[in-house]
């Protein structure tokens, strides 16, 4: 028992960690740096996401016995358009200023390149349940991605954190970090800052190698 | 006896780049004692700090081997000198940091050091500022306003990231007239008044929220060009160039543009052009490219003076220049000693020294044939990798 559980945790921690797609595999780069603005813009659009990639991956793996290998991605988006559509209803539903404030980027969810890949890449080729397990992970790992994005751009550029001031009256904001340059500014400071953990951690790998 | 066989240049001048930079920091040395003098205190504070958080950056990007050099080549000093001088002299020391360590860390560091970056670091961090904090950079103080020397500009001292407190105020109580904290270029833009030329030339009448002497930087300017630390061409093409487009368009229609010499003596089109154009890294190093980046520099600079939104545009034009320097020197490679005949005749396509298109890069060009790919015997499978 403990061998398939074991598998299964690898598999749901490869998209937050290993293959996170936003740190390291770089991609979905249009939502990441559009609606990172805040951190709750940066949290929805996470968690619409991710939705979107669980419920389209469960789908994509259960006709993916019946489904014609020279249309698959055509059928690929018409199943994850269903979805998009949904969310985007969801969205408006439930608050107006939020679907304002992300704009066209639900309905871009479509063309996000996290989710069509995911579905070419493993839900095509495996059951439903290991191709949500995959699918919840990468979303997992887009949302704290987006998070991390929001979260920051927003303490520096508005001195809060989801509404909250954080630093009382008088804060002076950064302004480059809410416009377009700051997304990128700041994705640039996390990559850094990912590589310089990748890198000291092979250094230790190389050190713990040689002295044994 | 052994023979050495080396290629050019084979005299070498006792120069290094230290002492380059070192001469460059001295001739600055008037500059910032004359802005001293006019600001007092808060200028004094603000070169300092400014100065002193690049020096801190470098040495701190030098040290962990992210960047290459020394911190003793002077030219982290260069950049924070510059970088003080351009920015306004009440700017919140604490910004002033910031704007420090942005120009070394992302104009420095990033691309590998000293001669490697393709910006002008201090405009690297000038620009980082100016989005980040507009209304700070353009909150300009009068200068040689009274007790400037035992009293700082209030918002220098602002509390880190902290808004600073409002100069207006603080001017109001100083009961000085005509004084709007405006800087020529933005009185010109927004409320039509022009200042004369021999005012802006000399900086030294009335309160002008006005930087150095323009007739100063252009002294140790040709100091500089004269012991050939700096190449006279450059400031040379972007006088001429936004002299030149101004006059033009005064010519035109005289009631909706300013004089040509309001042009060139306003703003930070001297300094500019003098120290931070003139970057050996990244300018172009032939002769008919510098007259081409001077010249584009300086239409720029008139450009977005006259049709944006901006007062200023001597800083996005030298951006824009250094951006553009890579093209300009490969669109302006000088004929080698004993080709032009060749290439008057049509037989070589362009006078470079070097191939357009280089074995390594194209083979189409020299005709060669691929070499037929080889694929290793023993190359690993993916399952083997994976697992």
């Amino acid at each position: 028992m403990s061998q398939p559980t074991a598998k299964t945790w690898d598999e749901f921690m490869e998209g937050v960690w290993r293959q996170n797609p936003v740190f390291v595999m770089v991609l979905g780069m249009c939502p990441a740096l559009a609606v990172t603005v805040s951190a709750i813009n940066a949290l929805s659009m996470g968690v619409a996401t991710t939705f979107v990639l669980i419920c389209s991956c469960a789908l994509v793996s259960m006709t993916r016995r019946f489904t014609p290998k020279e249309v698959r991605i055509a059928v690929y988006i018409v199943i994850i358009a269903t979805f998009v559509t949904a969310v985007d209803y969801a969205i408006q539903a439930i608050s107006l200023a939020l679907y304002d404030a992300l704009g066209a980027f639900i309905q871009l969810i479509v063309v996000n390149c996290i989710i069509l890949g995911r579905a070419e890449a493993h839900a095509a080729k495996n059951p439903p349940l290991p191709a949500m397990i995959n699918a919840a992970g990468m979303g997992l790992g887009f949302t704290i991605g987006l998070f991390a994005l929001g979260s920051v751009r927003e303490i520096f550029g508005a001195g809060a954190l989801f509404g909250v001031p954080l630093f009382g009256e008088g804060f002076q904001p950064w302004v480059v970090m809410v416009l377009p340059p700051g997304g990128f500014f700041v994705l640039g400071c996390w990559l850094l800052l990912f590589a310089a953990i990748e890198r000291r951690k092979q250094r230790k790998l190389v050190e713990v190698t040689e002295n044994v | 006896m052994s023979i050495e066989i080396r290629s050019a240049p084979h005299i070498k001048a006792p120069r290094s780049v230290e002492m380059i930079m070192r001469h460059v920091v001295w001739s600055l040395m008037p500059i910032c004692a004359f802005y001293i003098y006019q600001y007092g205190l808060s200028a004094f504070a603000s070169l300092v700090v400014v100065t002193g958080s690049c020096l801190l950056t470098e040495r701190w990007f030098t040290k962990t081997g992210t960047q290459s050099g020394d911190i003793s080549d002077y030219s982290a000093v260069i950049t924070g000198l510059l970088l003080a001088l351009s920015l306004p002299p009440g700017f919140p020391l604490w910004m002033g940091a910031v704007a420090g360590f942005v120009a070394i860390a992302l104009g420095k560091a990033l691309f590998g050091g000293i001669g490697f970056n393709v910006f002008n670091p201090a405009l690297v961090g000038r620009a980082f500022v100016q989005a980040a904090f507009p209304q700070a950079i353009a909150t300009y103080t009068p200068s040689f306003l009274p007790g400037r020397f035992h009293e700082m500009v209030p918002s220098s001292m602002a509390v880190p990231f902290m808004q600073p407190a409002d100069v207006l105020e603080w001017l109001k109580l100083k009961q000085l007239d005509a004084l709007a904290g405006a800087t020529p270029l933005a009185k010109w833009k927004f409320e039509g008044v022009l200042a004369g030329a021999e005012e802006l030339v000399t900086s030294l009448s009335g309160h002008m929220a006005v930087g150095p002497s323009p007739a100063l930087i252009l002294v140790c300017g040709i100091y500089l060009a004269m012991r050939r630390f700096m190449d006279w061409r450059i400031p040379a093409a972007i006088l001429g160039s936004a002299g030149l487009t101004a006059w033009i368009l005064f010519a035109i229609s005289p009631e909706r543009f300013p004089n040509p010499f309001f042009m060139l003596f306003s703003g930070g089109l001297i300094l500019g052009a003098v120290y931070m154009a003139t970057d050996m890294a990244t300018s172009p190093v032939t002769p008919k490219g510098m007259w081409v980046y001077g010249a584009f520099i300086g239409l720029m600079t008139v450009v977005i003076r006259y049709y944006s939104g901006l007062p200023e545009g001597v800083m996005y034009a030298i951006l824009l220049g250094n951006a553009a320097t890579p093209l300009i020197e490969r669109i302006t490679q000088p004929t080698p000693f004993g080709k032009s005949a060749l290439a008057r005749l049509g037989q070589v396509k362009r006078g470079a020294s070097y191939p357009l298109h280089p074995g390594y890069i194209s083979r189409e060009d020299a005709g060669a044939v691929t070499p037929k790919k080889r694929f290793l015997p023993n190359k690993p499978k993916r399952e083997d990798r994976e697992s």
